[in-house]
């Protein structure tokens, strides 16, 4: 057990030193930009007077490695600076740091919205890729197993935009079973939500199932040539119970894997997605803070999704050492 | 909530059918072994497989239906229906011209051949052809906004069409047709660019980690590491933000920084494979070899490990250039990629995408119970056609990655020695 425990440790400090490295390589990104930051907030009212007074202001004046750090500790306190267009209006106030809307306060709500969505079709694609992986392994190589590739290797590479045009204009347009809009407030029932959080989500399951589905079948499919498997068909067991009892516990560390890897996906993913369907998640604000080159709020995205992918992986790789016991006790 | 049902409701309908199937099965042929061993699973995939196919063959009868809205609403499942109907049967032919014609290796190759996999082959070579020969095949430059705004494909008077514009224009009167042609030469084109710059990339970093070893393999796979921490089109939209900073509206300036962003950030997945596979080749005598001869870096990288390392370089080109083409598309969409008066098939669908929305109507109850005259002044028929300006971009990008994922597929599959 506490070999266990060393190892998570273990990955979990690689992980934080990524991280810590991620958020560097984030910041000196963004110091790349020309021109000085304040003359961006400041825009036409850019004298030098106030440009060095909103300087001193932001703390900009200081050097660049005091900077860097005064801006890890602040997010990692979930502070990530006030957003470039809130600033804006502000300036013409007189002050920055009064306006009490900050990029968090910004990003809080639309991050649990983002988590609804990716958990919403984790929901659904989950239990649907594994039953279909199972099957197709079952069925392989018949007209099913045929179908089901050429259906699942369509929608992997198909863009995520034409997936959601096709399944607004069927499902939404054409016939009006689902909002092709998401409109989410926060009065909403939970049953509201998931009817208008649907259309997305069912996009998003197609492009994630087909992957996991895929990887679910390969990895059982690996493991009918071993020997138990062998021993388990000339014991008489039907073919449903040989990969059900024998086969896909042994599959379950690739499988495991694969889900989270996919959910990690899914928290990336998101982003064309809820442009598409006016979603007001975070990877919206993302797009938008990109057009309208809002530096905080960009950086401060950035470092959520980077940490989300990092996490998301780093369960990956405790959850296949723990459900593999050769990996657990290495030689 | 009462969809839910419905689907629920069909299930367990269709579950009693499978079952019924299974015995009625058992009875008249006397148990047969098929009958009598088959599974319940099985006889149900028949049942939904049949029901699939009464629903295909229902919507594209009432496609023909003689309500407007009835037709209007099953047009689009009849396109599809019509559509892979008739990629299959090109994908087919293309496959009996290979079989007919060729060297005895090629024959071979076509006679083992999936339809998947030469549906593939056509489309790319198609799209090749497209892409190189643009200029000629365009009716119109891409810059040029020739017609009136808003035609309706199709180029039917009736639906609100126009012969001269096959596809319909767009909001600006540009001829969708040609920009969807000139979109081939400049997104295929930039992709493949990008994919070439990214293999250059990676792939001199991934040998020289691989030939040098030590303390510069530690630097360039550490480095890779972090790069690879982030999440690719986050990544490339934060360097692209930067990037439209600095360009300040210079649309080339944009172009070529995308093009250099997306290649060093892929760089990173090449550099992976193309490390993996230089360290298996640098272990090899004829590697000592050349070494203990004297030969310059140079020439034990691109002479002795490339040749050696091409075929799962090539294959990963495939995927590379699939992955690329969508990261530059889906940029292009969200508005930071290629950008005007290039033509490109991610922005053409932002464009298009308010005319699905606007086809809503289609629902609505005064629409449903409206007579023919009202529908006509509504122009319902060229709602629906206009509805695929969206989609028809989309569908450019899609059938191709679609196919070289096919074409991949294939070649893996061969690769691995048919096993299974």
């Amino acid at each position: 057990m506490g070999s266990i425990l060393r190892i998570i440790l273990q990955r979990l400090a690689l992980g934080v030193l990524t991280l810590i490295i991620v958020s560097l390589v984030i910041f000196a990104a963004v110091n790349a930009l020309p021109g000085s930051f304040a003359t961006a907030i400041l825009g036409q009212a850019a004298t030098p007077e106030a440009v060095a007074a909103m300087e001193q202001t932001l703390g900009l004046d200081k050097p660049a490695v005091t900077r860097y750090f005064s801006w890890l500790f602040a997010a990692v306190q979930g502070d990530f600076g006030t957003s470039l267009s809130q600033a804006n209006f502000a300036s013409f106030a007189g002050s920055v740091a009064d306006t009490g809307v900050t990029v968090a306060d910004t990003l809080a709500p639309r991050f649990r919205n983002t988590l609804f969505l990716a958990g919403l079709t984790a929901l659904i694609a989950v239990p649907v890729a594994v039953t279909l992986g199972v099957l197709a392994a079952l069925y392989r190589n018949s007209a099913f197993d045929r179908a089901t590739n050429i259906f699942t290797l369509s929608s992997i590479s198909s863009p995520e935009f034409f997936m959601a045009y096709v399944l607004i204009l069927f499902l939404a347009v054409l016939n009006p079973w689902l909002p092709s809009l998401s409109n989410i407030s926060d009065d909403m029932t939970l049953g509201e939500r998931v009817r208008t959080s649907m259309l997305p989500a069912l996009t998003l399951t197609l492009i994630v199932t087909a992957h996991m589905m895929r990887m679910t079948r390969a990895a059982i499919i690996n493991l009918l040539a071993s020997p138990y498997i062998e021993m388990a068909r000339l014991k008489g067991m039907s073919p449903f119970r040989v990969i059900v009892k024998h086969a896909l516990p042994n599959a379950l560390a690739p499988i495991v894997n694969v889900i989270a890897l996919n959910l990690a996906y899914l928290i990336t993913g998101v982003v064309v997605i809820e442009v598409v369907f006016v979603y007001p998640g975070i990877g919206q604000l993302f797009v938008d803070s990109v057009k309208t080159r809002d530096i905080p709020v960009v950086q401060a995205c950035c470092l959520i999704f980077a940490a989300a992918y990092i996490l998301l992986n780093l369960l990956a790789d405790v959850l296949s050492i723990i459900s593999n016991p050769r990996l657990r006790h290495p030689k | 909530m009462s969809a839910l049902i419905w689907i629920l409701g069909a299930l367990i309908v269709m579950a009693g059918a499978g079952w019924l199937l299974r015995a009625v099965g058992q009875k008249v042929t006397n148990n047969a072994p098929k009958w009598r061993d088959m599974p319940f699973a099985v006889a149900f995939g028949y049942v939904v497989a049949a029901a699939a196919i009464l629903a295909v063959l229902y919507a594209f009868v009432q496609a023909y239906s003689s309500d407007p809205i009835v037709a209007n609403t099953y047009f689009y499942a009849w396109f599809v229906i019509v559509s892979f109907i008739f990629f299959a049967v090109v994908a087919w032919l293309f496959r009996l011209l290979g079989r007919a014609v060729g060297t005895a290796g090629s024959r071979k190759l076509f006679r083992q051949m999936p339809l998947t996999a030469s549906f593939g082959i056509i489309t790319i070579l198609v799209y090749a052809f497209v892409a190189i020969f643009a200029d000629f095949l365009a009716p119109f430059a891409q810059d040029a906004f020739p017609g009136a705004i808003n035609v309706a494909p199709g180029g039917d008077p009736a639906t609100g069409g126009d012969p001269n514009y096959l596809l319909g224009t767009d909001k600006r009167g540009g001829d969708i047709l040609s920009r969807i042609i000139y979109g081939a030469q400049n997104t295929v084109g930039i992709a493949f660019i990008t994919t070439l710059l990214a293999f250059f990339i990676g792939g001199t970093l991934g040998f020289l980690a691989a030939i040098g070893g030590g303390w510069i393999d530690q630097v360039l796979s550490r480095g890779i590491d972090v790069l690879m921490a982030i999440p690719s089109l986050i990544f490339s939209l934060l360097l692209m933000t930067i990037a439209l900073v600095w360009a300040d509206g210079n649309a080339t300036f944009i172009t070529v920084s995308m093009i250099i962003i997306i290649a060093v950030i892929d760089s990173t997945r090449v550099f992976r494979l193309s490390r993996a596979v230089g360290l298996g080749i640098v272990v090899m005598d004829y590697i000592e070899a050349a070494r203990l001869r004297g030969e310059k870096f140079g020439y034990v990288m691109f002479r002795e490990i490339l040749p050696n390392a091409t075929a799962p370089l090539l294959a990963e080109f495939g995927l590379r250039f699939c992955f690329v083409f969508l990261t530059i598309a889906s940029l292009s969409f969200l508005g930071v990629g290629i950008q005007a008066p290039l033509a490109d098939w991610g922005s053409m669908v932002r464009d298009g995408a308010p005319f699905i929305q606007n086809l809503s109507i289609i629902n609505q109850e005064w629409v449903l119970q409206a007579d023919e005259a009202t529908l006509e002044m509504i122009g319902i028929d060229k709602m629906v056609r206009q509805a695929s300006l969206p989609l028809i971009p989309a569908a450019a990008i899609a059938l191709l990655t679609v196919a070289v994922n096919f074409v991949v597929d294939w070649m893996l599959h061969r690769s691995s020695g048919l096993k299974e």
